[in-house]
């Protein structure tokens, strides 16, 4: 089962890291994803744009164009992950050697339903 | 506790603070005692938090920490002074914090801030004032660091966010919410203020360039909370787009030496491509609005320099036509100069100096004017006119690396109009940076 490992965290903390703040966070999460990408269960990894640079189109007739992201919550959505765990136990476990990378904040775990890895990307 | 563990904490105070000043602000109704108790409340966090973990929302926490503190401060020094309302001692903070950050709701936390802000950009106060006292108040910078941004001493900083303080309370802001026009006003003036302190940051010279780089990180920073509150404001996205885009190209625009490296020369694979991206999409989403302003149309220039991989494909043909544009909605002879770089890329020198000649009576003491004058005779091989509209720039220079830069032209000038044969004209490679945030 692929699970979809999704960063929340408040967008006022992150952004007043310093850029060796950053950094540093950047570096321990990159130990972690290696770890996976070693036993070929990374899939896609994706660090999001502020949610100001965020549009949501709400599916009216005709679909409606909203700026900001999908809901105002106190933690935004931040970027995710795609990890390939025997079950939720075994993601949470993962989502928690993550959290031990990046203080603060929470992941949201839940199963993928249709997965793309879209190749093509560069 | 190691130093790495306090830098999160911190953090957390830094990202905490406009909005815990703010209510506080509102609570108090005074500067002073506002800063007094949420710096109060930061000293309790500080103690507390290593121990506890920090709280579930560390804004709520310090508002309420710090009106407790300034409470138990006014029993202290007056014992017979009523104290405000809704001032229910809270012991046990665990509890509280949950119901006071329900009553914290959205709309309170945006009036908060943009109170917090417009009280710093009064219109009394000069504008190197309220940049002043915005990087203290809001920021949270040391009056140390504000001194060594604006290269002054810290006495000196010290008197004049004093003064601009005391004449913030003497003026008796008024602390209602904000209604839907007031609010739409204040909007313009924090956004005019945030735009200052970029430029601040943005015009300093190669040795100061690095000293004043924070200046540019804060208005970045207050800009993203201004639209993270005002989400569907297109002008508060092109004003974020803007000073992305320009800020992207930091670390190419000054040469080893300090010297200012203009834009056709800068290396762009030093441009920061992540803070480009997101100026690029906010600019994208602001046009949709079909609302024009003076922000998104200089971030829209700004995004067609961004967009060329090399100096060749910018769209000059475009960017003329958003300075004609500006031009409309914001009339400036400095506008109409830049406007110039773009004509004489897209017609030619002679129609770009027939273009700024009429602005000579009101730029006569503006250092860029000369500069840009110069390039555009020296590109028409009028090599001595060139050289006079030079030493006038070089006389009005701001920085030495402005002086510097025009000094380089003159060199070349001087060399290539030595007798040397035919062609012994400067030919095209006199440049001016068009679209300077200013």
């Amino acid at each position: 089962m692929l699970y979809a490992i999704l960063c929340y965290h408040d967008e006022d903390f992150v952004g007043s890291w310093s850029k060796d703040q950053d950094e540093t966070v950047m570096k321990k999460l990159a130990v972690v994803q290696e770890g996976l990408a070693k036993q070929g269960r990374l899939g896609p990894v994706a660090r999001l744009l502020p949610t100001t640079a965020a549009a949501t189109l709400r599916k009216e007739d005709p679909p409606l164009v909203l700026d900001g992201p999908y809901a105002e919550t106190k933690e935004q959505l931040l970027g995710f992950y795609i990890v390939d765990c025997k079950n939720l136990d075994d993601a949470l476990d993962v989502a928690r050697d993550l959290g031990a990378a990046n203080p603060g904040g929470a992941y949201e775990v839940r199963p993928v339903g249709v997965f793309s890895p879209g190749g093509n990307l560069k | 506790m190691s130093e790495a563990d306090t830098a999160w904490i911190e953090t957390a105070l830094t990202s905490a603070r406009p909005q815990a000043v703010g209510a506080l602000l509102r609570y108090f109704r005074d500067l002073d005692t506002a800063e007094e108790a949420f710096q109060n409340a930061c000293l309790r966090a500080l103690k507390t938090w290593p121990q506890n973990g920090p709280p579930r929302d560390p804004a709520a926490w310090l508002i309420m920490v710090g009106r407790n503190v300034a409470i138990d401060e006014v029993r202290r020094t007056r014992k017979q002074q009523p104290l405000p309302e809704d001032d229910q001692a809270i012991s046990d903070l665990d509890d509280a914090e949950g119901a006071l950050a329900e009553r914290l709701d959205g709309s309170h936390y945006r009036d908060d801030i943009l109170r917090l802000m417009f009280i710093c950009c009064h219109p009394g106060l000069p504008a190197t004032q309220q940049i002043a006292l915005a990087l203290r108040i809001v920021c949270g910078l040391t009056v140390k660091q504000i001194a060594r941004a604006f290269l002054v001493s810290e006495a000196a900083m010290e008197q004049r966010i004093t003064r601009a303080k005391a004449k913030v309370a003497e003026a008796g802001t008024p602390f209602e919410t904000p209604g839907a026009v007031e609010r739409s006003e204040r909007l313009a003036v924090v956004a005019a203020m945030i735009y200052l302190i970029f430029n601040e940051g943005y015009s300093a010279s190669g040795d100061t360039a690095e000293i004043r780089k924070p200046l540019c990180e804060e208005a970045i920073r207050l800009a993203r909370l201004l639209l993270r509150l005002f989400q569907s404001e297109p002008e508060i996205m092109g004003l974020t787009a803007l000073i992305l885009l320009q800020h992207a190209r930091s670390a190419s625009r000054f040469a080893a030496d300090g010297s200012l490296i203009l834009l056709d020369d800068q290396d762009r694979s030093l441009w920061n491509g992540t803070m480009i991206a997101e100026g690029l999409a906010l600019i994208d989403k602001a046009i949709r609005h079909r609302r024009s302003g003076p922000y998104q149309i200089q971030a829209a220039i700004a995004a067609l320099h961004a967009r060329a991989s090399t100096p060749e494909e910018t769209d000059w043909a475009q960017i003329d036509l958003l300075y004609g544009a500006l031009e409309v909605v914001q009339p400036s002879p400095v506008v109409t100069l830049n406007r110039a770089v773009a004509v004489s890329k897209v017609r030619g020198p002679q129609a770009a100096l027939d273009l700024i000649e009429p602005l000579a009576p009101k730029l006569a003491n503006y250092f860029h004017f000369y500069g840009v004058r110069g390039a555009f005779l020296m590109q028409l091989g009028r090599n001595d006119e060139a050289r006079i509209a030079f030493d006038r720039a070089i006389a009005l220079a701001n920085t030495s690396a402005e002086a510097a830069h025009i000094r380089m032209h003159l060199d070349r000038l001087i060399r290539d109009s030595q007798p040397k044969g035919a062609n012994g004209g400067a030919r095209q490679d006199a440049k001016v940076e068009g679209a300077k945030v200013k």
